[in-house]
């Protein structure tokens, strides 16, 4: 049995050896430069028959078809802007996940900035309103004597006026 | 006959539900002992009638009754059991019944946990949970019938679309509905508080373990639909931005505000009318989301005219549900501004900014989920909105939230000393911020989105080591002691934070350094890629149980450890004709090997795609320690107390100094 293992290494080293050398993949692009611009591109542009896919993911015939049209556009060296325009020509403002700033997305692209403007103006308000609250400072000296009398003489509760809590409170700060 | 079975249980349930809807109430509003005591059984009733329906629906799939319509548009002769019986829920309206069994869970589980609450509260919790499941009852009996019948019957259905065949549809919809739908419970006891005009301290406290459960099955629901879409899409994306994943995020982002709100109503009795607000939108954005998605009108306002019953009937409910609470707020929250006094730097101011930063972002989702819809819908052109709005708009919103994650903790209530919490955070802050500076260098040179990411998780995990150092040290004894003897909803808070730094490193390290390689591969052809070589060899025909795969092997050898082999396929899926491509990953701590099939070349070549993902599994690893988080404040001591106080009682009743010494401890 232990006769077979330095053989069993010999074969594995020599079965890489002796195979053809694995040759290198070629990429899927015939120009990978290309490729690269085109899925740079296409992932900031819809599939129009799609739900809800760029045109980088989807693998409908029409997003095929379009991934062509626009490599030939580049091919015959059109710009980015000029392949975009092209598109929002034919297929309207649809096709850019990206919306485009004009006045129908003025409040689309405006509104988080207000949402959070809003907010921090609310919460200003809720702030300033707080400090109208009377806090533990303003509590009269004479409160205070009373509650320091009945600290040291607890026997002077009336009975009955203590009563058990109905939910104890935690004794430290959790959260 | 057993789908009539069914159906006829969810008629019954609809009338229980009725009568839970309305009884309860109005022995609260009247005092009636009698009335309200009528809440617990009715809900455990309506929970077992729907289980009935359900388990009835189930039973028509796994034993292939394609009679009912619902099981024959959505299975299959040769379906495997368990996608047999995921199917019940795989349709829209199988999905609505299952929304509906959840729903009157939750009711179940209110009706038995809530024994320490006073009857008015238990009733008037359980009478708004019946009615928000009259609604959805309705829907269930009058438009979207799962028992519906087909005739003439068909020889076999027509299989359940083959995305969901996957076990991310297992637990991803029944967790995410858990959260969806907990979210109820919180609104329902937002609701009775502005019934009852008492918006204290305990209603916080009551509401509280319920919202952080319900946050945590949605947070699971959320991140296992995530890694469902990474494994099942084929490119290995992890968040799209697509209008069903902005459903679940909403209510996740106002839920989230929500427990940060509930926490300083129950603590110093701040923020209520706010907190209650919270409540009612988180549910009302889980409507919204339901409507989103089960009303066809994200795929084209054009679609959901097609068929606008079922869309009109869940706007009808969402309109009455938000405009009923609004209404009811608007007459009940109280005027006056509630709790105590707190400075400009506090705790409380602290989780004020919390929420505007969450509520500002939720509001920026809302904003881009609905406005082509409505853009559409008013005729003014079609436009798309999509990653990239939202990354631009969501990251500047959320960012400086995470920033607050490492101070907020360390902040006293009430009133902060910021002279002192800089002090102490500066080093914190410092080594961060060098850390995060150089270590992008380490990669490819300056990066200032990556540096922006580590920063902040840095940042929260220094914070988070301080905030324990910070409880343990003025104590004698041993610190480790100390440690372990901090509550769970101190551990919760510090675990679920320390998810979002896990989760901050994975979304950084994976938008930023991926790397992927698009090749057409003759068999024994090679390709590295990150310093892994991947040789493949070659594609083979398997079949499955209702498709046939073609399989193909990769050998891939790492950089360091063993070779190991992959098989990514390539899917033909029997009934439906649908090509599936069924991504192959190996999954590491520090990366994902990711490969996926293309298309056939001639002599037995492929185009294959080979993708590297570095942390891509901290994105999920980060949202299963969010949901321990939850569970761990959930499951907080004072919330135990008071259930085990609940079984102490009858012996309480003799003993009376036996309900004392929890206070003490």
């Amino acid at each position: 049995m232990r006769s077979w293992i330095p053989l069993l290494l010999v074969f594995a080293f020599l079965v890489p050896a002796t195979l053809p050398a694995s040759q290198p993949a070629l990429p899927n692009a015939d120009d990978p430069v290309l490729e690269a611009r085109l899925n740079t591109l296409a992932a900031d542009l819809r599939c129009v028959v799609c739900q809800n896919e760029t045109l980088a993911e989807s693998r409908a015939s029409l997003a095929l078809d379009l991934r062509e049209e626009i490599r030939e556009m580049m091919r015959a060296g059109l710009s980015d802007t000029a392949v975009v325009e092209s598109l929002v020509d034919r297929y309207g403002d649809f096709v850019l996940y990206r919306p485009p700033l004009k006045p129908l997305t003025y409040a689309l692209w405006g509104g988080p900035a207000a949402f959070l403007f809003i907010g921090f103006a609310l919460a200003a308000a809720a702030l300033y309103r707080r400090r109208a609250i009377p806090g533990t400072e303003d509590i009269s000296p004479d409160t205070l004597a009373q509650a320091s009398r009945l600290l040291q003489h607890p026997d002077s509760i009336p009975s009955g006026s203590v009563t058990e809590p109905t939910s104890p409170s935690p004794p430290q700060d959790t959260r | 006959m057993i789908p009539e079975l069914g159906q006829f249980a969810t008629i019954l349930a609809l009338v229980v539900a009725l009568v839970q809807g309305t009884l309860p109430l109005l022995g609260a509003q009247r005092g009636e002992q009698r009335l309200m005591a009528l809440g617990r059984p009715l809900a455990q009733a309506q929970f077992t009638l729907l289980l009935v329906a359900f388990a009835a629906l189930a039973w028509s799939f796994l034993a292939h009754d394609f009679s009912v319509k619902n099981v024959a548009q959505n299975s299959f002769s040769q379906l495997p059991a368990v996608y047999r019986f995921t199917a019940t829920w795989g349709s829209h309206e199988g999905s609505l019944l299952l929304w509906t069994l959840i729903l009157a869970g939750w009711s179940a589980a209110v009706a038995v946990f809530s024994r320490q609450l006073p009857p008015e509260m238990v009733a008037r919790v359980l009478g708004v949970l019946g009615l928000v499941s009259v609604g959805f009852l309705v829907l269930l009996v009058f438009t979207s019938n799962p028992f519906e019948r087909l005739f003439p019957i068909p020889l076999d259905g027509r299989d359940l679309n083959p995305l969901l065949q996957d076990a991310g549809m297992i637990s991803h919809p029944p967790l995410l509905y858990m959260g969806y739908v907990g979210f109820s419970v919180a609104f329902a006891f937002a609701i009775a508080a502005l019934l009852s005009g008492r918006l204290d301290a305990a209603w916080a406290r009551w509401s509280r373990p319920w919202t952080t459960i319900a946050w945590t099955f949605l947070t699971l629901g959320i991140g296992l639909g995530s890694w469902w879409a990474y494994r099942e899409l084929g490119w290995g994306g992890w968040w799209f931005w697509d209008p069903t994943e902005n459903a679940s995020l909403m209510p996740w982002l106002a839920g989230t505000a929500l427990i940060h709100a509930l926490a300083a109503t129950e603590k110093r009795g701040v923020f209520s009318n706010w907190s209650v607000l919270l409540a009612i939108a988180t549910f009302s954005l889980s409507l919204l989301g339901t409507f989103l998605v089960r009303s066809g009108v994200l795929s084209s306002v054009h679609a959901f005219a097609v068929d606008p019953l079922r869309g009109l009937t869940i706007l009808a409910f969402l309109g009455i549900v938000v405009g009923g609470s609004m209404v009811l707020y608007a007459l009940r929250a109280p005027r006056m501004v509630t709790g105590g006094s707190f400075g400009v730097f506090s705790r409380e101011s602290l989780l004020l900014g919390n929420n505007v930063f969450l509520v500002a972002a939720l509001g920026a989702v809302l904003l881009g989920t609905l406005y082509p819809l409505f853009v559409d819908a008013l005729g003014l052109g079609k436009i798309s909105v999509g990653p990239q709005y939202f990354n631009a708009v969501f990251v500047p919103l959320v960012a400086p939230a995470l920033f607050l994650v490492g101070i907020g903790p360390l902040a006293r209530w009430k009133q902060a000393d910021l002279p002192d919490l800089m002090s102490r955070l500066k080093w914190a802050f410092g080594v961060a911020l060098v850390s995060a500076a150089l270590l992008p260098l380490t990669m490819d040179g300056i990066n200032l989105q990556v540096t922006l990411g580590l920063f902040l998780a840095l940042w929260i995990l220094f914070t988070v080591l301080q905030g324990f150092a910070l409880r343990t040290q003025h104590y004698q004894g041993s610190r480790v002691r100390r440690l372990f003897g901090l509550p769970r909803a101190f551990w919760g808070m510090q675990f679920a934070h320390l998810g979002l730094a896990v989760m901050v490193v994975g979304v950084t390290m994976v938008s930023n350094y991926e790397t992927e390689r698009d090749v057409r591969m003759p068999i024994g052809s090679h390709v590295e890629l990150a310093g892994y070589r991947f040789v493949f060899q070659g594609v083979e025909e398997v079949p499955g149980p209702n498709y046939l795969a073609g399989r193909g092997t990769m050998e891939i050898t790492p950089p360091r450890g063993r070779p190991f082999t992959l098989y990514p396929e390539k899917r033909h899926y029997n009934a439906s004709g649908m090509i599936m491509t069924q991504a192959a990953v190996d999954y590491g701590l520090f990366r994902d090997v990711y490969i996926s099939l293309g298309d056939p070349l001639e002599d037995g070549a492929w185009t294959a795609r080979v993708y590297h993902k570095p942390f891509v599994g901290w994105l999920w690893l980060g949202a299963v320690m969010l949901a321990i988080g939850g569970g761990l404040a959930a499951t907080d001591r004072r919330y135990r107390v008071v259930i085990r106080r609940r079984k102490a009682t009858p012996a309480a009743a003799t003993v009376p100094a036996a309900t004392v010494p929890e206070v003490a401890t």
